[in-house]
């Protein structure tokens, strides 16, 4: 009898393990950006007392998204909707969108741009706009006698920052551009959203939106900009391997350089320097037409809702999101209190972001210049940007040279598109 | 009491079997399963026969992470075991102070591997900056010499403690016939001390072995695998593999890596019993 209820007791603990609680038409949001987590929270409580829909939001650690995506998704509840970045990103999740062609959120959407086609079915909607430039310090730049307006050009920027390095103990900064940092935490800025420059350039000039095989055309470019960053800078470039996102924002922000390339996501790390000091350059690399080049502008925020999970969950799950872009608390939330830019057309008046990095790309769009887009979401893969990362760290170093970093580019481009074809 | 342990083993044995079951046996078989598949998520799989594995050995990163992996795991375990015996037997002579340096010695072994690789990381390229030498994520000369300091620092102390209980078991009897015949202090210790603590040894080469050999933590966070995976473990190479790369057949080929990796480690250990355990003594 006692081994009886042992056993039962063991089996006990085993189902204990194995249980799991499930629930009808509800919603799972596995968010992706740590920073907005708090505002997710409080939308999902908000939207539960009105309606009695569950809405559940989890938030992935920094950098974790795709590894905790794959498991949550083996969940018998999986998360009903998830994000991806972009095509190479679904390349791995199509089969798991749900088509969004009918939904109404998709007919707010404001432009089709903004949206993840595969042939004809729509699987992502871009929820967030975001800009990246050379953040500079107003106050600083025209302690040195320059005007951000006047800087127009890769040769304008050059001299700008050459003169403010070589002027720097006079100014009482450490360099013109804060540490180009090589860090995980912050490499991406170099080896993503600086090495879309080239990418943008080659891609226009060829009239094209993705390749199998990329020229390198631009890359001379991209090595200027890239030396520029790292002489005129407030560390010796040998160190930079270890510099990380915290070094180059705190040098920023302690008025120790004057120049920052980073994007409209850093408003709410650097508001506390005040709007008024604040705007944002185009990144010039002296490609021709470039004065009327503006910010890089474009999205790698994809809303999919997962087409494998139950209809009713599904259907709770676009109505939840109708919601969010439609009712007042969602849209104050996203616009006001995440400081988004959303690309859907109930977002106007009131609900316009209160980003002042933000106002930069609307004036700049508004007087006529170009955006440039964000093609990097059309990089091979991870793996490519990381060869590219450690070539130009290398580079930096002067343990490597720039043959290193044109043939990650180059040579790992094609490599890396074959192997993930 | 042998009676009631009859009686009453479910009790004892199955929770922890179920555990064993779900965490270990169970993963294990689906990786292999997996292997064989072409995934994103494992619900989801498309059989492809042995194409995974054919990917593998046409993989370069693979091979030159295992010729890494096998040079560090040469250097730390010979490393550790040395300097962890040397330790033990000075701290076996009844010197003052001997728990306070046991205790100190075992402490950097409390700490979590993450921990350790970012906080030397730090360390290190201080010192590097300092001497004027290239940084651990651009040489990797130094990020591999670095893991060695890391993982010693690391390993030494608790490899001590089971040299020292090895050590304290050896019977006073023989060490004192030892010194009545005329034996040296270095004779003692090679035909006396080591047969007998052979048992230690064989523990503590085993464990060093096979964490030296599936070392990732470290790894991950003191050189990232960098420069351009030139630092990058077998681990590494595998969780690279799967999280880094976009597309579905990914996953199936660093899963196909596992297996292999999972044969590498095994042979390795069973090779490694199999001769310190033919070295053991009765007393």
């Amino acid at each position: 009898m006692k081994k009886i209820v042992a056993l039962v007791l063991a089996l006990a603990l085993c189902l204990a393990l194995a249980m799991t609680a499930s629930a009808e038409g509800s919603v799972y949001y596995l968010n992706f950006k740590p920073e907005q987590d708090t505002q997710w929270q409080e939308l999902a409580k908000l939207y539960t007392e009105k309606t009695g829909v569950t809405v559940n939001v989890v938030t992935a650690a920094s950098g974790n998204y795709e590894t905790t995506l794959m498991s949550e998704m083996e969940k018998s509840d999986c998360p009903t909707l998830f994000q991806v970045n972009g095509p190479v990103g679904l390349a791995n999740w199509k089969d798991y969108c749900y088509d969004l062609k009918d939904s109404e959120i998709y007919k707010h959407l404001t432009s089709d741009a903004f949206a993840l086609k595969d042939g004809d079915s729509v699987l992502g909607l871009a929820y967030v706009i975001e800009t990246y430039g050379i953040i500079t310090n107003k106050a600083l730049l025209e302690k040195a006698g320059y005007k951000a307006e006047d800087i127009n050009s890769f040769a304008k920027l050059k001299e700008v920052a050459d003169d403010i390095q070589a002027r720097k103990d006079e100014l009482g900064v450490d360099g013109a551009f804060t540490s180009a940092g090589m860090d995980g935490s912050s490499d991406w800025r170099f080896k993503t959203h600086l090495a879309n420059m080239p990418i943008y350039y080659e891609y226009k000039a060829d009239g094209i939106s993705s390749t199998e095989a990329i020229k390198g055309t631009y890359l001379d470019n991209y090595k200027a900009i890239w030396d520029l960053y790292i002489t005129d800078s407030t560390c010796d470039p040998a160190l930079l391997a270890a510099k990380t996102g915290d070094d180059a924002r705190n040098e920023f922000l302690a008025g120790k350089a004057v120049f920052f390339q980073n994007g409209t996501w850093e408003w709410g790390n650097l508001s506390s320097m005040g709007a008024e000091n604040l705007t944002m350059l185009p990144i010039y690399i002296g490609a021709e037409g470039e004065e009327n080049q503006g910010l890089c502008t474009g999205t790698e925020n994809f809303w999919c809702v997962n087409g494998l999970a139950d209809q009713e969950d599904i259907d709770a799950t676009l109505a939840f999101l109708e919601w969010v872009i439609t009712s007042d608390e969602g849209r104050k939330s996203m616009s006001q209190d995440m400081g988004f830019v959303v690309p859907f057309d109930t977002f106007t008046g009131e609900y316009a972001s209160s980003n002042a990095l933000v106002a930069v790309d609307t004036a700049m769009t508004a007087a006529g210049k170009t955006p440039v887009s964000w093609n990097f979401t059309t990089m091979p893969s991870e793996e490519w940007k990381n060869g590219v990362g450690s070539a130009l760290t290398a580079y930096a170093a002067g343990t490597g040279d720039w043959d290193g970093v044109v043939s990650a580019f180059v040579d790992g481009w094609a490599t890396e598109y074959k192997l993930a074809h | 009491m042998e009676k009631a342990i009859k009686k009453y083993w479910p009790v004892f044995l199955l929770p922890t079997f179920a555990a064993f079951v779900i965490g270990f046996i169970w993963p294990f078989l689906w990786g292999i399963y997996l292997s064989f598949h072409k995934f994103v998520t494992v619900s989801k799989t498309t059989f492809v026969g042995l194409d995974n594995y054919f990917s593998v050995f046409s993989d370069p990163t693979f091979v030159s992470a295992f010729w890494f992996t096998a040079k560090f795991t040469i250097v730390s375990t010979i490393l550790i075991n040395v300097l962890a015996f040397a330790l033990a037997l000075m701290l076996t002579r009844g010197l003052k102070g001997t728990n306070v340096f046991r205790t100190v010695f075992f402490l950097p072994n409390l700490i979590g591997g993450i921990v350790l690789g970012y906080i030397w990381q730090i360390l290190l390229n201080g010192i590097l900056t300092n001497l004027g030498l290239p940084l651990l994520a651009l040489d990797a000369k130094y990020g591999f010499w670095g893991l060695i300091i890391l993982m010693c620092w690391q390993q030494i102390g608790y490899m001590m403690i089971i040299y020292i209980a090895g050590l304290q078991n050896v019977p006073g009897d023989l060490i004192e016939a030892a010194s009545i015949d005329g034996a040296t202090s270095m004779q003692t210790l090679f035909k006396v001390k080591l047969p007998m603590v052979m048992p230690s040894v064989t523990i503590c080469t085993f464990l060093t072995l096979t964490n030296s050999f599936k070392l990732f933590d470290q790894n991950l966070s003191l050189t990232g695998g960098e420069p351009a995976k030139a630092s990058q473990m077998l681990a590494l190479n595998i969780y690279d593999t799967i999280f880094s790369r976009s597309g579905a057949q990914w996953k199936g080929i660093g899963q196909a890596k596992a297996v292999i990796f999972f044969l590498l480690v095994v042979a390795i250990a069973l090779v490694q019993l199999y001769f310190t355990r033919r070295k053991e003594v009765q007393q």
